[in-house]
This record gives structure tokens, sequence and C-alpha cells, in this order.
């Protein structure tokens, strides 16, 4: 059995803050992945745990202010199956859904997901293209920080030591289209390959607003300045989708590893946007 | 930093003091001695260690103790009848139809299983296999497997119960 270390469950906020201040603790909130950490001695292996999964003030997904609020302990299970974002934002749904499976999916979370900051995380691009924020808490008060600006290098994110991700905020934008696409060994249980978000508002005849987020292809989840600005203001037409495609080839440094290679995942990056562009061009 | 944690096991209440970052797995195989639930991976990719908790799915080698405080927790050896030893109708579905080789992978998929039927999921072959696609069969012999599901779900709809067993 691997060593456990030792496990603090708060039942409140401020009592978990009271704790991140006073000591050194490694947030938990399903375990998906700390637990593997642990058992397989694989990094740093923390030296106390800070178990969330009671706080039940993380919970929830709703409406507010403009916004699809989606809170910290939600569950992938629990966003594939909600009204809401399969109204607001159904991008989202498909991306829990191609987590792991049913197992991962009932224990995984999207706070989770944002922490761990993953370059493979399958929701960040959704949250990049969907120009979500998300929200830190501790004793200090409360901080909203753009998804852009939150991971800062490869599993690095804002967060201070003294701080939990409590939410998830995607403004509601019923004129703009997100679409989500994962390539992976096979459907479900697989690390992806690569991960796409794409997301633009078409006015006149063009599109706007365009977003092109990526996963996997970077020590971060990353958009694509270059590539977006080839897309914006143009129409979803071959030509456009050509230039685009060979931008994004060129704008992508994916690496070798043990899952792709750098060609493999550069190529797929290429055909997805293209299929995209072609789907929705309708041509 | 023993703790001590309450939960019901297969229907009987248990209390248990061990480390709160302890495995559910290790608690159940090693501390409660029921070895039905099996390590395969112990990372989350191959299912064997699938238990209920709450009546959702979950892999038993990613839930520390500490979580499942207050929960309902079920394994392979909650499903025959306590009483008469009867098997579950999905076990004896797996017996009939030859949905077991080697064994290593049926509890898990049992629960997997089980967890798609009680939430009234449907007993198509589609969505057999996107419930049980979070457990490895390394005999690859799913095609039996999943008609054991399909079987148990009829049987069980002919019979009209609420749940498979």
């Amino acid at each position: 059995m691997p060593v456990e270390p030792p496990v603090t469950t708060p039942r409140t906020l401020p009592e978990a803050y009271s704790f991140l201040v006073s000591d050194v603790y490694r947030p938990m909130a399903g375990g998906t992945d700390l637990m593997v950490q642990i058992t397989g001695e694989l990094g740093d292996q923390p030296e106390r745990v800070l178990d969330l999964w009671q706080l039940d003030e993380l919970r929830g997904i709703r409406v507010d202010d403009g916004a699809l609020v989606v809170g910290a302990l939600s569950t992938y299970t629990e966003i594939r199956r909600s009204p809401l974002v399969l109204e607001w934002l159904p991008a989202l749904a498909e991306a829990a859904a191609t987590i792991g499976a049913a197992q991962i999916q009932n224990r995984g979370t999207l706070g989770g997901n944002v922490v761990n900051a993953s370059p493979a995380g399958d929701t960040l691009p959704v949250l990049l293209a969907g120009d979500a924020s998300i929200t830190l808490g501790g004793e200090r008060g409360e901080r909203e920080v753009a998804a852009k600006d939150f991971w800062t290098g490869y599993r690095e994110t804002a967060r201070a030591a003294d701080e939990l991700v409590l939410r998830t905020r995607f403004p509601l934008q019923p004129a703009r289209t997100l679409r989500f696409r994962k390539v992976g060994t096979r459907r479900a249980q697989a690390i992806s390959k690569v991960v796409m978000a794409l997301a633009y508002r078409e006015d006149g005849g063009v599109w706007r607003d365009v977003r092109v987020a990526l996963g996997s292809v970077a020590a971060t989840p990353i958009r694509v300045p270059q590539t977006e600005s080839v897309l914006e203001g143009a129409a979803p037409r071959q030509t456009v989708a050509d230039h685009a495609a060979a931008t994004i080839a060129s704008e992508i440094t994916p690496i070798d590893d043990v899952r792709s290679t750098a060609d493999y995942r550069r190529a797929v990056t290429e055909r997805i946007l293209h299929r995209m562009l072609r789907e929705e061009g309708g041509w | 930093m023993v703790q001590g944690y309450r939960f019901t096991l297969n229907g009987e209440a248990v209390e248990l003091e061990v480390p709160g970052m302890r495995r559910l797995l290790d608690a159940l195989r090693e501390d409660l001695g029921l070895t039905g639930t099996k390590e395969g991976c112990g990372e989350g990719e191959c299912g064997a260690c699938s238990v209920l908790v709450d009546g959702a799915v979950v892999d038993a080698c990613l839930v520390p103790v500490c979580q499942i405080d207050g929960s309902d927790v079920r394994t392979v050896e909650g499903m025959a009848d306590p009483l008469t030893g009867a098997l579950s109708p999905l076990q004896q579905a797996f017996l009939d139809l030859g949905g077991a080789q080697c064994g290593i992978c049926t509890p898990g998929m049992l629960m997997a299983a089980r967890a798609h039927l009680d939430e009234g999921g449907e007993p198509t072959d589609e969505a057999i296999r996107e419930a049980i696609a979070g457990n490895l069969c390394r005999c690859t012999g799913y095609t039996k497997i999943i008609e054991a599901i399909a079987s148990a779900a009829e049987d069980t709809i002919a019979l009209d119960r609420p749940s498979v067993d």
C-alpha cells in the first residue's frame, strides 16, 4: 500500500481557508489525479492533504448575472447531465463526456481539471474559447482570473498557495457557436493527443470574435492568435480554411511524448481545424 | 493520522479507524477482508476495482476513505442474496452466457453494469458499451459480457422489478 499523507476535511469554506493560511496543504477535489500521483509516487508528494469534498459551497451549476457558473466540485457526470450546460454550453458537456469513463466522470471535477493544469486537460480549451474566468478565493477575499491568464506555465497556475478555485464563469453568448473536438487513441479512457475548441459569432456572412484554443500541443492549454486573425472577419470558405490550416500548423510547436509525436499532433491539428471549418461552412 | 470513518457497506453499518487517505480499495481488501474487488492498474484506467458509492460507479483505487464517510458503498459481495446465496440476475446472466473468462474484470464489470441498469440505462449494445467503457477485459471477451448485461436487463424488465438485484 502507498504511504498515506495526513488529510483534513473542513466542513465550511472559511474553515478551509484557515487551514491554507496555517500550513502548506495540497487541496483535493475528486482525487482522480492526486490519488494516482500518491499511489504511483509520481512527482512531489503532498505533505498534507486538504479534502474539499464536503464543501457544498463549491457545488452546483447555475445561471447568474449573465453567466453560466459551474461550481468547482461539479463532476463531469453532473456537467454532462446539466440542462443549463446543455442549453448554454453544450461543448462543455461534450468535453466532459470524453474524459475517462463513468468511474472517472463520477468523481473528477471541473475545478480539479482547471487547477491540475495538465496541458491535456480536456475541458480547458473550452474555457479559453468560451472566454471563461476562474474565481479564486481565500482569506484575503475573492478574485477573478481570465482563463487566458490562468495557466502560466507547465502545470503552473495563477492560484496562490492560500487560495482555492471556487467556480468557473462562462459569459452567456447566445449568438456564438462553440465547437469541440478531441483526438485520442480510442473513444473512452484516452488522454488526448490533440483537443480543440473553436468559437465564433456570425455577422453578415463573416465570423467575428473568433477563438481557436488547443490542448496537448504546448506546455499549457493555448489560444492561437495568428490563426484566429486569419479567421476574424472571414467566411468559412475553402480558401480561408486552407490558409487557416497552414497557419495553425506553423503556429504551434508540439512535442514528441509517450502519447504521440510532434508531427502527428501538427498534422491532426491542421486536419481537425480544416474539417471544422468545412462543416461550419457547409461545403 | 488515524481517524474513525462510518459508512454502510452492502447494507451494513461499518466503522473503520484508518488513515483518511487510505484507498477505499485497500480498506475493502486489507482492512475489511473483502477481496472480491480486484486491483488491476491502480491508476483508474482498468475498472477492475469498480464499486458503487451512493449508487455511482467509481474506481476504488482513486477514492480515499475520508471521502466515503457517511456514504453507501456496494461491492460485488453484496450482489447475491445474503440469506439464500442466490445469484443476482446479472451474476446469473454472466454465468449462463459465458460472460467471465479469467474473472479478474468480472466484479468490476458487474458493478458498472449494475450502476447502468439501476439508473434506468438502456439495455442497447451502444449504451452498454459506454457503461462499461471504463472496464477493461484482457481476455477480450466483451461480446458475451454485453450479451449477459442485455439479457439481465431484459429478464429484469420482464419480471417488472425495480432493481436488478
